[in-house]
């Protein structure tokens, strides 16, 4: 892992892959399921690969942000200390936390054709709202900032951290949604309101302008008038970039992680994601399975001697590989058995043995059931994507692969402390390796 | 505090909280608790999403109708989905524009409209549930909003809109938005967190945030995911695990259940203890955000114990039901002139962050 040098490692592992044949890593995912911690971790991975990284967040946690020495939004990344990171020659981590208005504000100076216009742009309500509050503004930003990294900033590696949305997806869309946005017709006719021009938008559209105006005051039409017209002119310039943002996002230089917990519903979710992205024409290269529980006896072995010889018509329990519905559900019916852990105000005072020895081992067996019933929640998504992946024309071909480049998917075990600092991402790292050699 | 005392204090309560802290399955556990106290709750969901469903055992999304989740008695819990496009397409037709309503949509003018008029499609939501509230349609109408970030934005997108709008319907609608919201005898929100580093101090941000800018009155924090206590392991120690196995006399089943027979062994042990162990410790930390959490968000607290189960049913709906009424319960009564409550959090004329 620290070996220092890129691409010729003897035996790489499947996360060695993932950040030395790729320029850019995009972490994707629903919220809550720790994409940001991912994306630093493997940040780090790609690091002490020897390779110049950058991390960029949304939202960090603070004390992770206060680790990472990015406690504030800023517009540029910075280093973080390569002696606390005991980084090899050539390894570099830097990071940053997106701040969608002045990234935002980087790209009205960068298309305006002057300053007066840029100053205009920045001055207008809808602008200051469109960039503090409109949802999807940070997701824009987020793409817009990679963009900019990949093409200005030299580094070898740039993880994006996308931002929690609603669909996962939204990220990819938005530059094309601003864009559409700023082109549509609708847009064209407030920039020259001249009857000539309404004569060509339609009836409809003319009836629902007046009522605007009518409801929701003529501040708001004259606010938004000054607004298109401010961006008059611009919009070349925002459609070129978009497009290239898109190019981006497909090249196969650019590897897609689907970041998820082991529930059920974020698992669904992640599913959803994986076939969207696939109709986008983009495969994942890698599934993180974030905060799995632990086993603390080889689970199969333990319920084989404790349960399924005592259950007349049990089915054999799985491996814990790929699953089947029946093996799930019979391990959520056998979870179902265990007592939930309910509260009770004595459970600190209980003496007696076998009360204290039921107490613990229920606690056991809802820890071995939950962890299995977890693999095989999971499971089903990444024999998907692992087929998906064979089926990747670009691996198929063999050209920048080696043969056989397995799927990574990578299982980061629940720990007893949650991520918050540097050693806890050097763990982190550690473990996402260790998973993706297993 | 009983159960209908604390579902009565205000008609809307609005469920908020960071992604992936069970936001839906908190406010799916308080329509359950509330229609198990015989009361009518009405969840309404802005996205459409499947999980309320899930979590009462149902398949499916939810749909703009209302659908029956569960009903005992005179209690009952419904559900429906008001999305800003479902809500968007209702002012329309309100201000007659129903017949255009649809081109409007499909040739893409409403959204531009809509993005041109940041906030728009909140308020419209907001207004759709002031309305609800006004008709008295459930007895508590629980509104799961979206992820915090997103639920900043929806809470503050009408005062927002009173700066820009300053006249028309829009404004007036804004208006009594922001009334609403900042009424506490109408409208509460209850943020939901897990006891981690991270979800605490966002939701220890977002609550005064809510309250500075939104002007909102805060429930108490909803602490998802507790681990519950479990007798001392160190029973298990080497030193003293074979006298333990020795002291053991059985038989070994579990509670209402014949089909699992154990037998104890010194490996069977082993694994217990580290699995206890794992369990303390991960306790610890969660007492300490628990900790930290009273002491920089001095709200009330309601622990919902995590049930170790990958997904969830109406069965495990109830047992979390259960544990939010004792929580309830242990809530001192805020009409009560007691001394106590006047440092309580919630109570009319003293903000929570105030203190």
């Amino acid at each position: 892992m620290t070996g220092g040098h890129t691409g010729n490692v003897q035996h790489p592992n499947t996360l060695d892959h993932l950040t030395s044949e790729h320029s850019v890593i995009v972490c994707c995912g629903s919220g809550g399921v720790g994409k940001t911690t991912t994306s630093a971790a493997i940040a780090l991975a790609g690091a002490m690969s020897g390779r110049r990284t950058c991390v960029v967040t949304v939202d960090p946690a603070r004390r992770l942000a206060t680790a990472l020495g990015i406690e504030q939004l800023t517009n540029t990344p910075v280093p973080i200390s390569p002696e606390a990171l005991e980084l090899p020659q050539g390894g570099e981590l830097w990071a940053m936390m997106l701040d969608p208005k002045a990234t935002f504000d980087g790209l009205i100076d960068r298309y305006a054709p002057s300053r007066q216009q840029a100053e205009r742009i920045m001055e207008n309500r809808i602008y200051k709202e469109l960039t503090s509050a409109l949802s999807g503004t940070q997701e824009y930003m987020a793409m817009e900032k990679l963009y900019e990294l990949v093409e200005e900033g030299g580094y070898d590696l740039v993880v994006v951290d996308t931002p929690p949305t609603r669909n996962a997806i939204d990220f990819l869309e938005a530059p094309s949604r601003l864009v559409h946005f700023l082109e549509h017709r609708l847009f064209r006719m407030l920039l020259a309101p001249t009857r000539v021009y309404l004569k060509a938008v339609s009836i409809a559209t003319q009836a629902f302008l007046r009522t605007i105006s009518k409801v929701a005051g003529a501040e708001i039409v004259d606010d938004a008038v000054a607004f298109f017209q401010a961006f008059e002119g611009m919009e070349e310039g925002f459609r070129t970039r978009a497009e290239k943002m898109s190019a981006l996002v497909k090249e196969t230089s650019t590897g897609f992680v689907l970041v998820t917990s082991p529930r059920q519903d974020a698992v669904t979710e992640a599913d959803w994601f994986a076939k969207r992205l696939h109709q986008m024409g983009i495969e994942v290269k890698a599934l993180v399975v974030n905060r799995t529980h632990p086993m603390f006896v080889q689970g199969e072995e333990l319920l084989q001697s404790l349960v399924t010889t005592h259950l007349a018509d049990a089915p054999t329990l799985p491996d814990g590989g790929a699953g089947t519905g029946s093996a799930e559900d019979y391990l959520k019916s056998l979870l179902s058995l265990i007592p939930p852990p309910v509260h009770t105000e004595n459970t600190a005072i209980v003496t007696d043995p076998d009360t204290i020895f039921e107490l613990l081992l229920a606690n056991l067996l809802r820890y071995q059931l939950i962890a299995l019933t977890e693999q095989h929640t999971y499971s089903d998504l990444a024999a998907h994507l692992a087929t998906a992946h064979r089926q990747d024309p670009d691996i198929a071909a063999g050209s920048t692969a080696p043969a056989q480049r397995p799927f990574a998917v990578i299982n980061v075990p629940l720990m007893t402390e949650d991520v918050h600092d540097l050693e806890g991402l050097k763990a982190m790292a550690g473990a996402l390796a260790t998973s993706a050699r297993a | 505090m009983d159960l209908v005392t604390f579902f009565r204090q205000n008609k809307v309560l609005i469920v908020a909280g960071k992604g992936g802290v069970g936001k839906s399955t908190v406010a799916a556990t308080m329509a359950l608790a509330s229609a198990r106290a015989g009361m009518s709750a009405l969840i309404v969901d802005l996205e459409g999403k499947t999980a309320i469903k899930t979590a009462f055992g149902m398949e499916g999304s939810l749909d703009y109708e209302e659908v029956l989740l569960y009903s005992s008695g005179a209690g009952a819990a419904r559900a429906r989905r008001i999305t800003p496009d479902d809500a968007l397409l209702e002012y329309l037709a309100d201000h007659s524009l129903k017949r255009i309503s649809k081109r409007l949509v499909s040739s893409g003018a409403l959204e531009v409209v809509a993005t041109a008029i940041p906030g728009i499609r909140d308020i419209l939501v907001l207004g759709k549930i002031k309305q609800l509230e006004r008709r008295e349609m459930a007895d508590v109408i629980i509104v799961d909003a979206p992820a915090t970030g997103h639920a900043m934005t929806f809470l503050t997108s009408a005062s927002g809109l009173l700066e820009a709008a300053r006249s028309g319907p829009v404004r007036t609608q804004a208006q009594e938005v922001v009334e609403f919201l900042s009424d506490p005898s109408r409208c509460r929100v209850v943020l939901v967190t897990l006891p981690e580093e991270m979800p605490v101090a966002e939701s220890i941000e977002t609550a005064y945030q809510l309250e500075d800018r939104a002007g909102v009155t805060l429930g108490p924090v909803i602490v998802n995911g507790c681990l519950e206590p479990l007798p001392p392991a160190d029973i298990l120690s080497e030193a003293n695990k074979k006298s333990f196995l020795g002291s053991l006399h059985g038989p070994f089943n579990f509670t209402g259940s014949e089909t699992i027979k154990i037998t104890p062994s010194i490996d069977l042990l082993e694994g217990m203890a580290q699995a206890a162990t794992f369990h303390d410790h991960r306790r610890m930390q969660q007492a300490e955000q628990r900790q930290r959490l009273a002491e920089e968000l001095p709200l009330p607290q309601l622990h919902l114990p995590y049930l170790f189960r990958p997904s969830s049913g109406l069965n495990e709906l109830h047992a979390l039901s259960e544990s939010l009424s004792r929580g309830i319960a242990g809530i001192p009564d805020p009409a009560g002139e007691d001394a106590d409550t006047s440092d309580m959090p919630g109570v009319p004329g003293r903000k929570a962050t105030e203190l």
